[in-house]
């Protein structure tokens, strides 16, 4: 393979469609007679349905259909469940996993704010939402859980009778003898952290567009899922269809960052309508909506305890992890057991006890978002690092120096299994290399020399560091097929569908450089499930280690096709066969060239000859990946802090990640930026608010604060390259990770430039008030202590 | 999000418009720059079953300065005013306030009147109404009359003008030459309502002593507030450091403020003190006799 464009920053093909606002979206597909669907759902918390009267909301004008869970009973199956135990981790680890159904509308009871009570179809939005306003609903409240560690006492009362308690997920696992070598400390930490409910919040909300074929008997649904594959699965299940008859296309989408990644009831109940009504039917989730009732993210509560003797060698940790799921079980261990696989990161910890809580609460389900379990685990033990610095009195990043895992001690094995049952061995990277290569594109010993000097003048300046070791690119496969047409161009299609990371460039170049053709040669689609037949999705940090090697393996057979038929066509040994550029010819005999289109017509058979080969110029290939690759990364924030004001203002940000090759290294600083940006809102600005009765208090953007372009500094990025040696591109996930360690690095920051006070960041999002409010305490304590 | 079904009218003069007032009262709701009202119907918080559009009503819209007195047609939008005072010595007060509006473009849309008429308490422009000693010109079926800005703003979105009246004016009196500007905000974004601001005045005589100190307060209160005891412990004194910070010091105790999701009442009263002195210093600096940015900092 030459590399002509792999490693190249060429300009993403998707953005000119984007930009002139010619991409095609969900809600931007419009069929003839579609009607309109809104739905009614719950304003409580907990509360009994009583009794549901839709007879006012059917009779208004323009209302098509009015449906609740007994309308559709038939066809209430429970909605998609993830996060089972792989049989090699229930092998190690014991784990409890408790499930209930969870249906598509409410039965007889709503477990959280925005859970579907009933469905309007309508003529239009307008006259959907008017009849959403006369239905009748006849709740009776009941008590509601909104505290996570509150609902895991066997006291609290219980969401779900049928487990006799909260706790969804549980279980412990021990490394070597944490209680001893803590015991043998010279000095421990011990804190509570907490990481608040957030989310991601995509400029481009869910929709569902569906179309019933009654004469076919065939389902089409456009939905701006991230895993088109798993909904028609879904889909075919619930409608008792075979795969073929559901088609799933997911056009141009506009952000998933996981929260498009869940079954959710609209996917069903959409499709439903459109067949009973006979009618194509479309909903498009608006902002509202999309608060209530898009899966929500992150919160947890962390108990660490953490000990090191004088030097700074760090013997053990012990962390009892809470988690809030929300009212269902939806991600079993995925999100509890990410937290504890991510827990020691680029750490050299061989004493660790976990006691993992996951409970559920009167709340959205809680879904992976960029991170997923990562963010929290590293804002707790992170944190936990940097108040053992300061207790130990040594900088937090001789700290960090002193307990990395270094270069030779990899291939590094933790002694558990990965969430996927496989051994969770560090595969590659120099994580030390990473932390020096942050600290000095911060220029770290300049700022700590600056430091005091500025506090003598009233300025507030802090940093703060944060790394993390990432199992990123989730198997077991993504598909690929490679298509050479009549011209000799070239069709890529992929289960890897893209929401905005620029699919369509990065798995072209790896495409070009496999045949041999210039990129713009190269056509990616996906989306499709009539063009993809198998597929997996696109999350987990996991397209380009899965898809881009898939692709590869399927372009190279391709490319050895490509070859045999031009030896045939050209007359020579395919070793003497050339292919760059898109042409042909014989090595050495520049005027034999010939352009791929001629080879693909002359392998078709005239009224003279039969064609020179097969014209099969295709390929499809699911690359097995058993495990995943590491990347890991350090991100260093320095801010400065209002303490008249409690204003943070973040001056510099630093990322030092290396994701081994890199295909197209602008679009990987640009996944790296948005990751940071929603990393920095969960450090500073966003929190899903809930009251005492499990109400949603953040339901619209003037509440729930996204950072603006004003609010997040100049991203400077350092790439470092340790191939994966798990796949032959030697290739790494990025997708996540720049959201994993802002609210830790920026929260660290902060503590340090408030050091002159001696305050404990315990909680994020760090805001204004809070700070105020802890130096504040700070002033009165002191004030208390000199009386 | 789809607001509750209503009926819309588009009046091109004044009287048509009070007319259609007086037929729908309370019904009724005037829509200006929809930066605020839509929200609010979108939410179906608020289902007026008329609309009654004032942006076709030409009059009410312009910018004229008349014997020290600005007179912002109600409909001129933000931006518009921002513009205008980009270039207008003596206004530096008005375009600062007017900075920390939202964005570009909410303020190409939202107007003058309709921000006062709204009377967020958060809001800049009332503040700054009230630390100018302000007023609006407001027409109803019983006439025309000067609401003083003092008498205005009565709690949080309520104000003394009645359903059935409309304001057509915004009067903004100039701060006088010499006197010296001071404008803090804080709030958690860039363009977001403030958790707490305060716009200041101060007058020097010639010896150096505040001849006049004004301290307008919002976000901290369910109007907009003058932090009185303040301005009055400033007033012929020397406006050293230690002046601002001890009236800075009167101004948290004489609030109560609210908590919201984004900022408890300590925080608001604590920050609005914190604020006043930043603002009162910055007004002494500017100020033409003033005395603090040539000795104190
Ligand atoms: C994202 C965002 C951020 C914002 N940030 C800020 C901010 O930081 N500071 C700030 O001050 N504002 C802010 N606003 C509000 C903005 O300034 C609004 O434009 C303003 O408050 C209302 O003006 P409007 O012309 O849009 O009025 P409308 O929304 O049309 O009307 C508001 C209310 O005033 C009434 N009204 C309007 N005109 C008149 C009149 N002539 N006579 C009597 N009643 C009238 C209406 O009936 C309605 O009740 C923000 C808005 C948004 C959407």
């Amino acid at each position: 393979m030459g590399a002509k464009y792999f490693g190249a920053s060429v300009p993403r093909k998707e953005d000119e469609r984007f930009l002139v606002g010619d991409a095609r979206y969900v809600d931007d597909i419009t069929l003839a007679g579609m009607h309109h669907a809104a739905f009614l759902r719950s304003p409580h918390g907990h509360a009994r349905v009583r009794a549901v009267d839709v007879s006012a909301a059917a009779s208004l004008p323009g209302v098509r259909g009015v449906f609740t869970y007994d309308s559709f009973a038939r066809w209430m199956k429970p909605l998609a469940l993830f996060g089972a135990v792989p049989p090699r981790l229930a092998e190690r680890v014991a784990i409890t996993v408790k499930n209930v159904p969870q249906y598509p509308m409410a039965r007889d009871t709503v477990r959280y704010v925005g859970e579907i009570v009933a469905m309007v179809v309508a003529d239009n939005r307008h006259l959907a939402e008017n009849a959403l306003d006369a239905i009748e609903v006849d709740y009776e409240p009941l008590p509601p859980l909104v505290d996570m560690v509150d609902a895991a006492e066997p006291s609290a009362p219980v969401l779900h009778p049928e487990w006799g308690d909260n706790v969804a997920v549980a279980f412990k696992n021990t490394l070597g003898d944490p209680d001893r070598a803590l015991a043998g400390a010279d000095v421990t930490v011990r804190e509570r952290f907490h990481v608040q409910r957030y989310v991601g919040m995509p400029i481009e909300m869910r929709g569902v567009v569906a179309e019933y074929d009654r004469r076919a008997g065939a389902l089409t649904t456009w939905n701006n899922t991230q895993v088109p594959h798993f909904l028609q699965q879904g889909l075919a299940n619930t409608f008792e269809l075979p795969t073929h008859k559901v088609r799933v296309v997911a056009p141009d989408v506009g952000g998933g960052f996981g929260t498009k990644a869940n079954g959710y009831a609209e996917d069903v109940l959409v499709p439903l309508a459109a067949r009973e009504l006979g009618r194509p039917v479309k909903w498009t989730e608006d902002r509202r909506e999309h608060f209530m009732a898009a899966a929500h993210a992150r919160h947890q509560t962390h108990d660490v305890e953490i000990g090191a003797t004088r030097d700074g060698t760090i013997v053990g940790i012990k962390d009892r992890i809470w988690v809030d799921l929300g009212a269902y079980n939806s991600w079993g261990i995925v999100l509890p057991y990410n937290s504890v696989a991510h827990l020691l990161g680029p750490y050299r910890v061989t004493n660790l006890f976990v006691d993992v809580t996951a409970v559920v609460t009167n709340k959205m389900p809680n879904a992976p978002y960029r991170g997923a379990g990562r963010p929290e685990v590293v804002f707790a033990i992170e944190r936990a690092v940097d108040c053992l610095a300061h207790e130990l009195g040594i900088d937090p990043a001789d700290v960090r120096r002193r307990n990395f895992i270094r270069a030779d001690e990899l291939p590094y094995e933790i002694d558990m299994p990965y969430r996927d049952g496989n051994p969770l061995v560090y595969d590659s990277g120099d994580f030390p290399a990473t932390l020096e290569a942050a600290l000095a594109q911060v220029d770290y010993d300049a700022f700590r020399a600056e430091q005091p000097r500025l506090r003598a003048r009233g300025i507030y300046r802090g940093i703060g560091m944060a790394a993390y070791v990432e199992g990123t690119a989730v198997g077991p496969y993504e598909s690929a097929s490679v298509r050479v047409d009549l011209s000799g161009r070239v069709v890529v299609a992929t289960g890897a569908a893209s929401q905005g990371q620029g699919h369509e460039t990065t798995f072209a170049q790896v495409a070009a450089d496999a045949l041999g053709v210039p990129l713009d040669w190269v056509t990616v689609v996906g989306g499709d499930t009539d063009a993809v037949p198998f597929g997996v999705g696109t999350y987990a940090s996991r397209s380009a280690v899965t898809a881009g090697n898939s692709l590869h393996d399927a372009a190279t057979e391709v490319r050895g096709k490509l070859v045999d038929a031009a030896a045939k066509l050209l007359e020579v040994a395919p070793d003497d066969v050339v292919l760059e550029e898109g042409q042909i010819s014989i090595r050495g005999v520049a005027d034999s060239a010939l352009p791929l289109g001629k080879l693909v017509q002359a392998s078709l058979p005239t009224f003279a000859a039969p064609g020179v080969a097969p014209p099969r110029f295709e390929a499809e290939a699911f690359h097995h990946v058993p495990t995943v690759t590491y990347t890991n990364a350090v991100h260093v924030a320095a801010v400065e802090v209002d303490p008249g004001t409690g204003l943070t203002k973040i001056l510099r940000y630093v990322v030092a990640h290396d994701c081994g090759n890199v295909i197209n290294p602008r679009i990987v600083d640009g996944q790296i930026h948005g990751g940071v940006a929603q990393g920095i809102g969960g450090a500073l600005f966003e929190d899903l608010v809930f009251d005492d009765q499990a109400q949603l208090l953040t339901g619209s953007f003037l509440d729930y604060l996204v950072p603006t372009s004003m609010e997040i500094p100049t991203i400077e990025n350092v790439h470092l390259h340790t191939p994966s040696p798990r796949n032959p591109l030697g290739m790494k996930g990025v997708g996540e990770g720049g959201a994993i360690s802002p609210p830790a690095a920026v929260a660290n920051a902060i503590e340090d430039a408030l050091a002159p006070w001696g305050v404990r960041i315990t909680a994020t999002p760090v805001s204004p008030a809070r700070i105020v409010g802890l130096l504040a305490a700070r002033e009165r304590e002191r004030a208390r202590v000199h009386a | 999000m789809k607001p509750a079904p209503f009926r819309y009218a588009a009046p091109t003069t004044v009287p048509q418009a009070l007319e259609l007032l007086a037929q729908h009262g309370d019904e009724a709701k005037l829509l200006a720059g929809g930066q605020s009202l839509l929200p609010l119907m979108n939410f179906r918080l608020a289902r007026p079953s008329v609309v009654i559009d004032i942006n076709r009503i030409a009059e009410l819209a312009g910018i004229q300065q008349d014997a020290g007195v600005l007179r912002v047609g109600a409909t001129t939008r933000q931006a518009a005013l921002a513009r205008w005072a980009a270039d207008q010595p003596g206004w530096e007060l008005l375009r600062a306030a007017l900075g920390f509006v939202g964005h570009d473009a909410i303020r190409t849309r939202g107007t003058i009147g309709g921000n006062i008429a709204h009377a967020d308490p958060a809001s800049e422009l009332p503040a700054l109404l009230l630390c100018l000693d302000g007023s609006v010109l407001a027409c109803g079926p019983r006439g025309e009359r000067e609401v003083p800005a003092r008498e205005l703003f009565w709690g949080p979105l309520t104000t003394s003008i009645q359903p059935d009246e409309l304001v057509t004016e915004v009067r903004f009196p100039s701060p006088g030459s010499g006197a010296g500007w001071g404008f803090e905000e804080v709030s958690r974004r860039h363009g977001d309502y403030a958790l707490a601001g305060v716009a200041a005045l101060v007058a020097c005589d010639p010896d150096g002593r505040v001849l006049d100190s004004r301290l307008a307060l919002f976000g901290v209160g369910d109007t907009p507030l003058r932090a009185t005891d303040a301005e009055q412990a400033l007033r012929g004194r020397e406006p050293t450091r230690a002046a601002i910070d001890e009236a800075a010091r009167l101004v948290g105790p004489a609030l109560d403020p609210h908590a919201d999701l984004h900022a408890d009442a300590d925080y608001r009263r604590s920050v609005a003190g914190v604020l006043a002195a930043r603002a009162l210093a910055g007004a002494v600096s500017r100020c033409e006799d003033g005395r603090v940015g040539a000795t104190q900092r």
